[in-house]
This record gives C-alpha cells, sequence and structure tokens, in this order.
C-alpha cells in the first residue's frame, strides 16, 4: 500500500511529455499517513539521521479519513453539527433533505461530492419510517465521496419550538420595514428578515 | 473583464456572509418559544474586552458586553 503511495508521488513530479495529463489524486483516494507514516519521508530520513526516529508528523495522530468504499452503501452517515452541540454523530440514515439556495436537495448514500450553501428552511432527516425535522437559520452541507455527509448550521430548531405568534408579527414587521427602507444596507435587511419569517411560515405549515 | 458570477443581494449590499448568517440565526432565537428562547439568547451573550496596542504598550481597553452593567 505505500509502495503505491510513493509510486503516486514519484509520477506527479514527472510532468513532462505524456500524452495523457497526469491527474492530481484526490485526499480520499491516496494512502493516508495513518499510523506508520509517509515512507518516502521516513525513507530520506534515515538516510540522513538514522539513529534518531523520524518524527511524527500531525496526519498520524489523527484517524483517517474513512475511505470510499468501492461499492454503494446502504446508509447514509451524517454529522450534523451546530456551534453549541452536536445534533446527530456519525448517525446511519437513509437519506436527508437539506435546504440549499438552489432549493430543497436530496442527499442518497452514494451522492456526488457537493457543497451547498444553505438557505434557512427545513431540514429533514429520513430514517426507515421516521422523519425529523429541523428549522435551519443558514450553514453548509459538504456530502463526500465515502457516503459522509456534513451539515453545518448556525441555529436548528425542532418544529414545535418555534412560536407562530411570533412568526406572524415577524413578518408583518419585515414586510413594512422593506417598503419603507431608504438605504441599501436597511433593504437588505429587512429583505433578510422576509425571507426567514416567511422561510419559518412555510415549515410550519407545511 | 467584469466578473459574472451572480451575487447575493446581502452582498451586494455591502454585507458579508457572517453578517447575513448572524442576522438570520438571531431571527430564528426570536422565533422561538420560551424558555428556548431565554435559553438560546442567554447562550449568545458574550462580554469582553479590547485594547490596540500602540509601540508595544496596550491602550485603553473598551468593554463590550451583552449584559447589563450592574
Amino acid at each position: 500500500m505505500f509502495r503505491q503511495a510513493t509510486h503516486r508521488l514519484l509520477t506527479r513530479s514527472t510532468t513532462t511529455t505524456t500524452t495523457t495529463t497526469i491527474r492530481r489524486v484526490f485526499s480520499t483516494e491516496v494512502a493516508t499517513d495513518a499510523s506508520s507514516g509517509d515512507a518516502a519521508f521516513i525513507e530520506s530520513w534515515k538516510k540522513v539521521a538514522p539513529n534518531i526516529d523520524p518524527p511524527k508528523t500531525p496526519s498520524q495522530f489523527m484517524e483517517p479519513r474513512p475511505p470510499t468504499p468501492s461499492a454503494l452503501p446502504s446508509k447514509l452517515t451524517v454529522n450534523f453539527v451546530l456551534p453549541y452541540a452536536a445534533e446527530l454523530s456519525k448517525a446511519e440514515v437513509d437519506m436527508v433533505i437539506v435546504p440549499a439556495t438552489t432549493g430543497q436537495m436530496g442527499i442518497l448514500p452514494g451522492h456526488v461530492p457537493t457543497i451547498a450553501e444553505l438557505k434557512p428552511g427545513l431540514l429533514s432527516v429520513h430514517e426507515g419510517n421516521d422523519i425529523k425535522k429541523y428549522f435551519i437559520s443558514s450553514g453548509f452541507a459538504f456530502v463526500h465521496s465515502n457516503s459522509y455527509a456534513d451539515i453545518l448550521a448556525v441555529e436548528a430548531v425542532p418544529l414545535d419550538r418555534i412560536d407562530p405568534a411570533q412568526v406572524q408579527k415577524g413578518l408583518s414587521e419585515f414586510t413594512q420595514k422593506l417598503s419603507s427602507a431608504s438605504t441599501d444596507l436597511d433593504k437588505a435587511e429587512a429583505q433578510i428578515g422576509v425571507d426567514v419569517h416567511s422561510a419559518l411560515n412555510s415549515a410550519l405549515t407545511g | 473583464m467584469a466578473s459574472t458570477a451572480a451575487v447575493p443581494f446581502w452582498r451586494s449590499a455591502g454585507m458579508t456572509y457572517i453578517t447575513y448568517s448572524n442576522i438570520c440565526a438571531n431571527l430564528v432565537r426570536n422565533c422561538l418559544k420560551e424558555p428556548f428562547k431565554s435559553e438560546a439568547i442567554g447562550r449568545e451573550k458574550v462580554h469582553f474586552s479590547v485594547s490596540k496596542w500602540v509601540d508595544g504598550k496596550p491602550q485603553k481597553p473598551t468593554i463590550r458586553s451583552d449584559t447589563p452593567e450592574v
């Protein structure tokens, strides 16, 4: 496995006349340093300082990235985190629907690696027959090639914690502010208010 | 060569993504039911002191706080 790593590192440097372009490997495909360390580095270290143990690199202390399985996994592993807590940590689910800026995006196992910016909206986690819904204020969703999905949100609340009266009040307040706004910044803030409250509204009613 | 990437409305109004995200989060927090609302608002309170440094010496610090002065 490590002979492969050195071979890849060497072929990467020889970019002279080749008919096919050398493809740069993704980090998920390269054999990781893991516990034994990078073979090429250790080889060159031993030439220079044979009596001293080679130093450990930071990647040797880290858990290696879960490898991309060759067969399509049956479940999606979701890490749904907030700044102050991890809602879901390595939870195995069937599907997640995230509110991306380009629309509601469904993520299934084997989804193409994606980075999606999220807009205020509904996130639903589907596991068998259970659907857990959260309202997200904004954030990002990263889908990796090994069917791991990382969803980062600033605020995520289950729908039953939202007060509908406050939502209606906020919506009317910001719609009014939008029509009376003068500067670009005021207009933008009012528009954000309208967007968030209408998203909250549709999440509660939908 | 003009950039053709579509900018979100808040970016063209001079707002950064972090400001936008924080505004969205604050609006959502305001729409929560009690006790979750006070819990969420309390969690986000900050209290810190900032001082600029000139010639290797700190100047008078300014205290920025969400907790009311007692």
